[in-house]
C-alpha cells in the first residue's frame, strides 16, 4: 500500500467524483461523448479497471470531504446492477466520507422527505443534500430492480434522458426509447422513491417547430421533475448528424426559432415555479445539481474512468481514451502511487494533458465558468481568490457588456439574457492577453 | 579582364510575353554554357528572391555573364540581362533594354503573341535592339509554330522564318539559340578611350560593399581608384571595386571598359544616389552629355500601410528604411488615421510592386499588416491657385475650396480573341475608358486600344479582364497624362462613424455603384456583434448606400462537457484568435481585410 497517510492536507475543499461508464445499447445520431455499444465481458473488464482506480485515488484522499458522485456516461443504466453496486461500495470504502448522509440518515427516519431535513451538525456550512449522488440512466435499460439496487446503494438523484416527447424526433435522434417507455421509467423511479430527478431535453432539433418543442415541456411539466435541462441541439464533428446537418444550416431551426424555443422554455419553467441556474439548466429551488456547479465554481473534482477529466487544486488532467489501454494499464499488478509530494505528482501514468494553472488562467477560469451560471460572479470572491479587483483585471469587458447591456455589475457580475444568448462572443473576451 | 576584344561580346536581353518562357530560357542558356552543372542549377537561377521563385515573376533585373564556345572555334562573352516582366517595371525594364545591343524574343507556340510581347518588343525595337524570335514550347500538343512564324512577320514585322524551335523547359533547341545570339546580335562599339559614359541600369544594397551599380559601359574606361559622378543626382564617389555578374555572385576584375556589363561599387550608402537611368561619367574627366532616356521613377499608387499591432510601428518603418535601400522606386512618409493610428502613406509603380512590398515586409520582416485601398495621385487645383498632389483621400480640402481635380490616365492596349472583344469592350466602358481604336491581328484576335483613369485599372482590373475573357486577354498600359475629372471623395460611415483609412476617391458617375459594392462587402466582413451596426457611404455628408449588420442573435455553447473544461477554453481562445486581427473602431471590431475590401468590389 505504501505511504498512502497523511492525505488531509492535500486538499482543503470537498472534493466531487465524476464516473464515467462509456458504452450504449446503440449511439445516438448526434451523440458525440465518449461512448459505444460493448459487450457484458467488455463491460465487467472494464468496471474492474475502474474499481482499481478508484482504489488508487481513494489511497490518494481518503481523507477527502465528498460533496458529490456523478455516475455520467454514455448510458451507465446499461451495466448490470451489481457492477454499479460495486462502484458505490468500493467509492465508500475508498472515500468514507460518502457514508455520513447514510449514517445520519440511519439514525433518523428512513422516509426520504425526512432524510433530506436532517441537520448537518458537524460542518454546518454544508447543503443538507450532500453527498448528491446521481446517475444517469436511460429509458429501455431501466429496470426496477436496477433503480432498487441504486437506491440500496446510496444513490439519491436520477438523470433521465428523454431530448423529445415527440414520437418522430426521438426517432430522428437515433434514441432506442419511445415517450412511453420513459414515462414508464420516470414512474418507476418515483416509486422507488427518488426524490430528486432529472429530465434532460434538447431543443432546435432538425426540421422541429416551436410548437412541438413546447408540446415537450408542456408534458414533461405535468411529471414535475426536480430538475430539467434544457440544450440546444450543437452538430458535433464526427457524429451522423454532422454528415447530414454541417453546412446545411436551412435543415436546422433558425436563429430566431432557435432563441425562440431558449425564450420559451425559460418563459414556461419560470411560471411553472422553476429557476434558470445555469444557461441550459433549470431547478426547483434547492434542486441544483450539486455536480455541475462545481465544475461552474472550480471546485475540485475527480475524474475516474475513461477519458474523464479532473481538476485539484488548480491541477488539470484527464484520462486517456483508449479504452484497451486505460483497462490494461489498471488491471496490470503494478504499483502505481507516486506516493510524495503533490497532486500532479500522484496523478497515474496513463492521464494526459496535466496543467498547472497560472493565476492568469485561473482567472479566466472564473470568469468563463462562472458566468455561465445566472447568479454569475462574486466581485469579492474573485478578489479573495486573486488578490485584485475584479475590475482592475477585466475593468474594459465588465464596462463594454453592460453598456451594451450584455451583463449586470452589483456585488456580482452576471450576464443577461441578451447575454447568455451570445456567450461565447463575451467569454471569449475574459481569456486575457 | 583587360584586352577583351569587343567583337567577343554579345549584350542581350530576353523579352516576352509573361510565362511564355522567359526565365526558363534564361536557365537553360546559362546550364548550356557550362556556367552551372545542371546539378547546380536550380530552376529559375536569375530570380534570386524566394519570392519571385514562388511567383514565377521577375522583380528585380539580374545579369549574368556567361562563356560560350561556339562553333566557329571562338570563345564569346555573353552578357544577359534578365528584365521584369511585369508593366509595373516599364521603366526598369526600357534601362536593362538601353544596356544591351539586341534581344530574344521569346513567343509561346501555342499562344502566339500577346499584348506584352508587342509592348516589349517595340520597346526593344525602340531601343534600336536587333531582335530575333524564338518559338518555344513547341512539344505542347497545340503548338503552331508555322502559324506563330507568320504571325510574328505579319504583326511585328521582323524575320521569323529561320527562329528557332525550342522547349526551353525540356532542353531542346538551344544550341541554335547560343548560335544565333553570335551571328545575330552585334558586338558592342564604344571607345574605350572616351570619357567615361556608363548606363545604371540596375543597383542593390549590400551591408558590406554599399550600393552595387549594375551598369552597361558605352563608352570609356572605369576601374578601382576612378573618381565617379552620377549625372542626374549630382552624386560622386571614387570606385572601390569594378566586376562582373557570375552566377549568383560577384566577380571582382581590374576594369571594364567600352562594351561591357558589370558592376562598380563606391561606398555609395544610398540607391536613391544611383538612380535606374543615370549616366556614371569619370568627375574629373566628365563626358559631354549623359545618356537620353533619364526620368525619374514616379511612384503611380500609394496606400496607407499600418502595423496590425501598433506597438510594431517602428518595426514597420525600420522595415521600410531597408526595403528603400534596395528599391530606390519605393516611397514613404509617416502619416496617422483615426482608425488605423500611426503607419505610413507609401508609394509603388503599380499594384503589383505594392503587393511585392506587402508581401515582403510580411514574410522579410515578420510584420502583419493593415493596407488601405490603393489610390493615385490627384492634382487638386484650389480656388487660390494652388494645386496638391493628392495621394491620401483624407487630406482632400474641402469642396468649396476646389476649383476642379484631375487624374491620371493610360494608354491601354488589349489583346483579345475575337469572341470576348464585346465583353471587353464593356469592361473599359464601365471603367470609364475611351475607346481610341481596334486593328485585327489575325483574323481572330484584335488589339484593343482604349484610354484609361488609372484608378480604374489598379484595383481589379487585371482579374476581372481575365475572368472575362475567360483568360484569354492580355493587357498593358503606359501613363499618358493627366486630364480634368469630376471626382468626389466617397467616405464610409460604420456605426455613424466616418472610417478614415476607408475613404476613396471616385468619379462621381461611380460614387453610388462603389459606394453600394462597398456596403455589401463591408457587411460580409465585419462580424455580428451584439448590436446593429449600419453601414453607409457617404458622399460630402450625404448618404448614398446603406447596408445593416444585423445583431448577433445566437452564440453559446448550451451544454458544455462536464469537467472537460479545457475544450470550452480551446473553443473560446479560437473565437479571440479571430479577434485578434481586428480593429476597433468605436465599439464595431473590423477585421483588418475590411480595409483591403475595396479592392475586390468586381466579382463577376
Amino acid at each position: 500500500m505504501g505511504n498512502h497517510m497523511k492525505e488531509k492536507e492535500l486538499i482543503n475543499s470537498p472534493l466531487s467524483i465524476y464516473i464515467h461508464i462509456p458504452f450504449c445499447m446503440k449511439k445516438c445520431r448526434y451523440c458525440d461523448f465518449l461512448s459505444a455499444p460493448a459487450g457484458e465481458e467488455t463491460q465487467e473488464e472494464y468496471v474492474h479497471a475502474l474499481l482499481k482506480e478508484i482504489e488508487y485515488w481513494g489511497r490518494m484522499l481518503s481523507e477527502a470531504r465528498i460533496k458529490s458522485v456523478y455516475i455520467g456516461g454514455g448510458t451507465p443504466s446499461v451495466l448490470r446492477e451489481e457492477l454499479i453496486k460495486e462502484v458505490l461500495c468500493k467509492l465508500k470504502e475508498a472515500f468514507p466520507d460518502i457514508m455520513r448522509m447514510e449514517k445520519k440518515a440511519a439514525q433518523g427516519n428512513k422516509s426520504h422527505d425526512r432524510e433530506l431535513r436532517i441537520k448537518e451538525t458537524e460542518r454546518t456550512e454544508w447543503k443538507l443534500t450532500e453527498p448528491e449522488i446521481s446517475i444517469e440512466v436511460n429509458p429501455g435499460t431501466v429496470t426496477e430492480e436496477k433503480l432498487k439496487t441504486y437506491k440500496q446503494a446510496g444513490i439519491n438523484r436520477l438523470s433521465i434522458g428523454l431530448q423529445s416527447a415527440d414520437r418522430e424526433e426521438l426517432k430522428l435522434l437515433g434514441r432506442i426509447h419511445t415517450y412511453e417507455e420513459f414515462l414508464e421509467t420516470y414512474h418507476m423511479a418515483r416509486a422507488q422513491g427518488f426524490a430528486n430527478l432529472n429530465i434532460d431535453l434538447i431543443s432546435a432539433l432538425p426540421g422541429q417547430k416551436l410548437k412541438s418543442w413546447q408540446g415537450t415541456l408542456e408534458k414533461v411539466l405535468a411529471l414535475k421533475p426536480e430538475h430539467i435541462s434544457a440544450y440546444s441541439l450543437m452538430i458535433e464533428e464526427g457524429t451522423p448528424f454532422y454528415e447530414t446537418y454541417s453546412g446545411h444550416q436551412e435543415l436546422l431551426p433558425d436563429e430566431e426559432t432557435d432563441r425562440a424555443m431558449y425564450a420559451l422554455t425559460k418563459d414556461m419553467l419560470q411560471k411553472a415555479g422553476y429557476e434558470r441556474y445555469e444557461i441550459s439548466n433549470y431547478s426547483r429551488k434547492g434542486k441544483e445539481c450539486l455536480h455541475n456547479m462545481v465544475y461552474w465554481q472550480r471546485g475540485n473534482y475527480l475524474g475516474l474512468g475513461l477519458g474523464s477529466s479532473s481538476m485539484i487544486e488548480n491541477v488539470r488532467f484527464r484520462n486517456i481514451t483508449s479504452l484497451k489501454d486505460y483497462v490494461n494499464y489498471w488491471v496490470a499488478d503494478k504499483e502505481k502511487s507516486r506516493d510524495i509530494g503533490s497532486i500532479s505528482e500522484k496523478v497515474p501514468a496513463i492521464c494526459e494533458d496535466i496543467q498547472h494553472l497560472s493565476q492568469k488562467e485561473r482567472m479566466e477560469e472564473f470568469m468563463f465558468l462562472g458566468l455561465r451560471m445566472i447568479k454569475g460572479v462574486s466581485v469579492k470572491e474573485f478578489e479573495a481568490a486573486f488578490g485584485k479587483s475584479i475590475f482592475q483585471v477585466y475593468g474594459r469587458q465588465i464596462a463594454k457588456y453592460k453598456e451594451q447591456h450584455a451583463l449586470t455589475v452589483g456585488e456580482r457580475i452576471a450576464l443577461t439574457d441578451r447575454g447568455l444568448d451570445v456567450s461565447n462572443l463575451i467569454l471569449a473576451d475574459f481569456l486575457l492577453e | 579582364m583587360a584586352g577583351i576584344d569587343q567583337s567577343k561580346i554579345r549584350n542581350f536581353c530576353i523579352v516576352a510575353h509573361i510565362d511564355h518562357g522567359k526565365s526558363t530560357l534564361a536557365d537553360r542558356i546559362i546550364e548550356k554554357t557550362g556556367l552551372l552543372t545542371s546539378r547546380e542549377m536550380q530552376a529559375q537561377v536569375l530570380d534570386n528572391m524566394e519570392l519571385e521563385r514562388e511567383r514565377g515573376i521577375t522583380i528585380k533585373a539580374q545579369t549574368v555573364r556567361i562563356v560560350y564556345k561556339a562553333k566557329d572555334g571562338e570563345e564569346y562573352i555573353f552578357n544577359l540581362i534578365d528584365t521584369p516582366g511585369h508593366v509595373d517595371f516599364n521603366y526598369e525594364v526600357s534601362r536593362s533594354l538601353a544596356a544591351c545591343d539586341g534581344a530574344i524574343l521569346v513567343v509561346d507556340a501555342a499562344q502566339g503573341i500577346e499584348a506584352q510581347t508587342l509592348a516589349n518588343v517595340y520597346l526593344a525595337l525602340d531601343h534600336d535592339l536587333d531582335v530575333f524570335p524564338v518559338i518555344n514550347k513547341i512539344d505542347l500538343p497545340s503548338a503552331e509554330p508555322e502559324r506563330v512564324k507568320e504571325e510574328i512577320e505579319d504583326v511585328i514585322g521582323i524575320e521569323a522564318h529561320d527562329a528557332p524551335l525550342i522547349s526551353a523547359k525540356n532542353g531542346i533547341g538551344i544550341e541554335e539559340v547560343l548560335e544565333q545570339i553570335v551571328a545575330k546580335i552585334p558586338a558592342p562599339e564604344g571607345n574605350p578611350d572616351a570619357p567615361l559614359k556608363a548606363l545604371i541600369f540596375d543597383s542593390l544594397y549590400d551591408s558590406y560593399k554599399g550600393v552595387i551599380i549594375f551598369c552597361r559601359i558605352k563608352e570609356g574606361t572605369v576601374k578601382k581608384g576612378t573618381p565617379i559622378l552620377m549625372m542626374a543626382t549630382g552624386a560622386k564617389a571614387e570606385v572601390v571595386e569594378v566586376g562582373y555578374f557570375g552566377a549568383g555572385q560577384f566577380l571582382e576584375c581590374e576594369e571594364l571598359s567600352a562594351g561591357m556589363v558589370g558592376y562598380i561599387t563606391a561606398s555609395i550608402k544610398n540607391v536613391k544616389d544611383t538612380e535606374v537611368g543615370d549616366t556614371v561619367t569619370n568627375a574629373k574627366e566628365p563626358c559631354k552629355e549623359p545618356l537620353p532616356g533619364y526620368k525619374k521613377v514616379q511612384s503611380m499608387v500609394y496606400c496607407g500601410m499600418y502595423p496590425a499591432d501598433g506597438a510594431k510601428y517602428p518595426d514597420l518603418r525600420d522595415a521600410l528604411e531597408k526595403l528603400q535601400l534596395n528599391d530606390a522606386s519605393l516611397h514613404y512618409e509617416p502619416e496617422t488615421s483615426i482608425a488605423l493610428g500611426f503607419g505610413f502613406r507609401c508609394g509603388f509603380l503599380g499594384l503589383l510592386h505594392l503587393e511585392i512590398i506587402q508581401e515582403r515586409l510580411e514574410r522579410e520582416y515578420n510584420l502583419d499588416l493593415v493596407t488601405t485601398a490603393p489610390g493615385v495621385i490627384y492634382k487638386v487645383h484650389k480656388s487660390n491657385g494652388e494645386v496638391i498632389e493628392l495621394t491620401n483621400p483624407s487630406n482632400l480640402p474641402d469642396p468649396s475650396e476646389i476649383e476642379y481635380m484631375e487624374e491620371p490616365i493610360v494608354s491601354a492596349e488589349i489583346m483579345v480573341t475575337s469572341e470576348f472583344i464585346g465583353a471587353i469592350m464593356e469592361l473599359c466602358q464601365e471603367r470609364r475608358g475611351v475607346y481610341l481604336g481596334m486593328e485585327y491581328m489575325e483574323e481572330k484576335r484584335a488589339l484593343l486600344r482604349y484610354e484609361l483613369p488609372l484608378n480604374e485599372i489598379i484595383y481589379d482590373f487585371f482579374d476581372a479582364l481575365k475572368s472575362r475573357s475567360r483568360g484569354y486577354a492580355s493587357f498593358d498600359y503606359e501613363l499618358k497624362g493627366y486630364e480634368q475629372s469630376e471626382l468626389v471623395k466617397l467616405d464610409m460611415l460604420i456605426n455613424k462613424e466616418e472610417v478614415d483609412a476607408l475613404s476613396f476617391i471616385v468619379h462621381k458617375d461611380s460614387a453610388y455603384d462603389r459606394g453600394r459594392k462597398m456596403c455589401e462587402k463591408l457587411k460580409e466582413e465585419i462580424p455580428r456583434h451584439l448590436f446593429e451596426i449600419p453601414i453607409q457611404a457617404a458622399v460630402g455628408g450625404k448618404v448614398i448606400a446603406r447596408e445593416t449588420v444585423k445583431a448577433m442573435r445566437k452564440d453559446v455553447l448550451a451544454k458544455c462537457y462536464g469537467g472537460d473544461i479545457t475544450r470550452k477554453k480551446k473553443l473560446l481562445e479560437k473565437q479571440k484568435e479571430g479577434k485578434k486581427r481586428m480593429r476597433q473602431i468605436g465599439n464595431v471590431e473590423i477585421p483588418q481585410q475590411a480595409f483591403m475590401s475595396v479592392l475586390k468590389l468586381d466579382d463577376k
